[in-house]
């Protein structure tokens, strides 16, 4: 099995439903044991584009290595190193937690000498081993996403593809997900590959990938692209948040809008700004604050909107997929 | 099952092994990580696939033991019910069916109904499987469309033939003897005729996504099926057009064999025998049964076959 040489390779590649070009010439690659990040609304192409990686749908065009394997030619291959955790659950409810895995195991072709060991190792690390013998019909939705990571990762895969592992989960069950993804980067040699649309999660990656439209719109790590934005954003409250805003526009030529109740706007060098606005302004302040971009601007500054806001769109956009692929 | 718990029921004192690789080097994995090497696909491996989706339906069909229970109720309506009314009327009206009693003719037919409503069923756990997305967990594993299909149509054949195991209980009901060779031979006929209903069922659910549709697929091609197999009257002396859609009908030649099984251990007059197990004819010549049943296997393997194209395709 060839080693070293990334763990994904995309190459040019496209995926269209019927008229619909639902992923438009993507290039990328992933190096082994990072934890990549590929952000955007629902519908900008994220799923389709891991289906393809996951040998689940084939290119319309292009070409994709995940392990050093073909994913149309050596389908096989990439099957037996990856490991699949779905926004949908794929368990079955009426077998109980250990039964779900030694059914992927036996699927998988895990040999059986390992096959106990193994089972109990993913169990505990995910903190399911004394729920095994419940049916999964039982668990609640963390544990049942918890239950997927470690059927996941039975088989020892080099390549973990996470689609929305956290979706629909409560924030403190969303952290521990987390807990047992970092847990996992330090037992075992992996690369996992993640889409999320949760920005904040995205913090947690190595590299993010955002996608938009079916492209890739940009490619860094959270910190480059964040510095990359290079506007801080600012929150003022003030006596007059009217006359605030004017005078921004007038006096200091910054576009300015009230957010949340505060007078919210985004300016180059933001701390060293501040003693210029005390200066400058002409209306009193009450209170400042300066934060630096997060991942939301950096989308915002990369596709205009914000993810919440592309949301809305990208439900037409998904609909005309399905429509596509009826 | 009973295996396997009492298997892992040993290892539960077992010392906990860390998980962790307490700093391990990252090459090797670290202590305590167990690596899985899967190895390159092979037809051992896909036969412990068959085996695993097999014994995931028989481990589903036991946790739904009421459907057992349940399967019971309608051969009991028509074999009870049915079977004394109809015997009523047709003592009342000829003398020459007053030696065998309609419920011993009916129960093959019984019989054939059962385990093909229950091999419908577990056709349409495909369905099901899709809807709750563990078809997914199959469908990206690294096997053979073939092994899961196969596993799938042998499980909707064993479970089928469970319970066609339970409706045997009844044979005496009917006045059919407890003969341990009858009741074998009855069992592998129900086993093969399971499986092509079942191959069937597999290849419309390769295609149907809808529940719904598929069961209301499956109860429009049963219905007729049923009423033109042989299971609810005899196939001698029926008009020409009647006559020919019965042997067009598959299942003709899955109930046919059973009832003579059965009508070999009855000893019956051969005018009678003649009127309730006439065979099937092929315009006058009498199909035996070995090509029935080979008739039968062929249909499913064909059914098999083409129910494994399909998942092909849509893989």
């Amino acid at each position: 099995m060839p080693s070293g040489g990334p763990a994904v390779l995309v190459d040019g590649l496209v995926k269209r439903f019927g008229e619909v070009e639902a992923v438009r010439g993507i290039e990328l690659a992933v190096e082994p044991g990072e934890v990549f990040g590929f952000l955007g609304p629902n519908g900008a192409g994220k799923s389709t584009t891991i289906n393809m990686l996951c040998t689940l749908l084939r290119p319309t065009a292009g070409s994709a290595r995940v392990a050093g394997h073909d994913v149309v030619r050596e389908r096989d291959d990439v099957r037996r190193n990856i490991g699949l955790v779905f926004q949908d659950p794929t368990l079955d409810g009426y077998l109980t937690g250990e039964q779900n895995l030694r059914f992927h195991a036996e699927l998988y072709g895990v040999p059986r000498s390992v096959t106990r060991d193994r089972i109990r190792q993913v169990l505990e690390m995910v903190g399911l081993w004394e729920r095994r013998r419940d049916r999964v019909e039982q668990y609640s939705g963390g544990m049942k996403r918890r239950l997927e990571i470690a059927r996941g990762l039975l088989h020892s895969p080099r390549v973990l593809f996470l689609d929305e592992p956290t979706v629909g989960l409560d924030p403190q069950t969303r952290s521990s997900i987390w807990e047992y993804i970092r847990e996992l980067k330090r037992a075992e040699e992996i690369t996992i590959f993640m889409t999320t649309h949760y920005m904040d999660e995205a913090e947690y990656c190595g590299r993010i990938a955002i996608m938009d439209r079916g492209e890739i719109v940009a490619l860094d790590t959270p910190e480059a692209l964040k510095a990359g934005v290079g506007r801080d954003r600012v929150r003022i409250e003030t006596a007059d948040d009217r006359a605030a805003i004017a005078a921004l526009g007038e006096r200091l030529g910054l576009e300015a809008v009230m957010s949340e109740g505060a007078v919210a706007f985004a300016v180059a060098a933001g701390e060293e700004f501040v003693p210029r606005l005390f200066a400058e302004l002409g209306v009193p302040i009450r209170s400042v604050s300066v934060s630096r971009p997060s991942l939301d601007d950096v989308f915002m500054s990369f596709t205009g909107k914000t993810i919440r806001d592309a949301e809305g769109s990208a439900k037409d956009w998904m609909r005309l997929a399905a429509r596509g692929r009826g | 099952m009973g295996a396997g718990d009492a298997r892992e029921a040993g290892d539960v004192g077992e010392v906990v092994r860390s998980a962790e690789p307490a700093g391990g080097p990252a090459g090797s994995g670290g202590p305590g990580v167990v690596r899985v090497a899967v190895p390159p696909r092979s037809v051992r491996h896909d036969l412990r696939a068959v085996r695993i989706v097999l014994h995931r339906e028989l481990i589903r069909f036991w946790r739904d033991r009421l459907r057992m229970v349940l399967g019971l109720v309608q051969p009991v309506l028509w074999l009870v019910v049915m079977g004394t009314g109809l015997s009523n009327l047709m003592a009342a009206g000829s003398g020459s069916g007053g030696r065998v009693d309609l419920k011993t003719f009916i129960f093959p037919g019984v019989c054939a109904m059962s385990v093909m409503t229950t091999a419908m069923f577990s056709a349409g756990s495909i369905v099901w499987d899709r809807e709750f997305g563990f078809l997914r967990e199959m469908l990206v594993a690294p096997v053979s469309r073939a092994a899961i299909v196969a596993g799938k149509c042998f499980s909707g054949a064993l479970v089928a033939t469970v319970q066609g195991a339970v409706i045997l209980a009844l044979a005496g009901v009917a006045g059919v003897p407890y003969d341990p060779v009858l009741l074998l031979t009855l069992l592998g006929m129900m086993f093969l005729g399971a499986f092509a209903l079942t191959a069937f069922g597999v290849m419309l659910a390769a295609r149907i996504t809808s529940m719904q549709a598929f069961f209301g697929i499956m109860q429009m091609t049963m219905m007729p099926m049923i009423f033109l197999s042989g299971a609810l009257y005899p196939l001698g002396g029926l008009p020409a057009w009647l006559s020919v859609l019965t042997r067009l009908n598959p299942l003709t030649y899955a109930v046919d064999p059973l009832r003579q099984a059965v009508f070999a251990r009855l000893d019956v007059p051969a005018d009678v025998e003649r009127t309730f197990n006439p065979g099937i004819g092929w315009g006058g010549w009498e199909v035996p049964v070995w090509l029935s049943l080979l008739l039968v296997l062929a249909l499913g393997l064909a059914l098999m076959g083409a129910a494994v194209l399909q998942f092909r395709r849509a893989g």
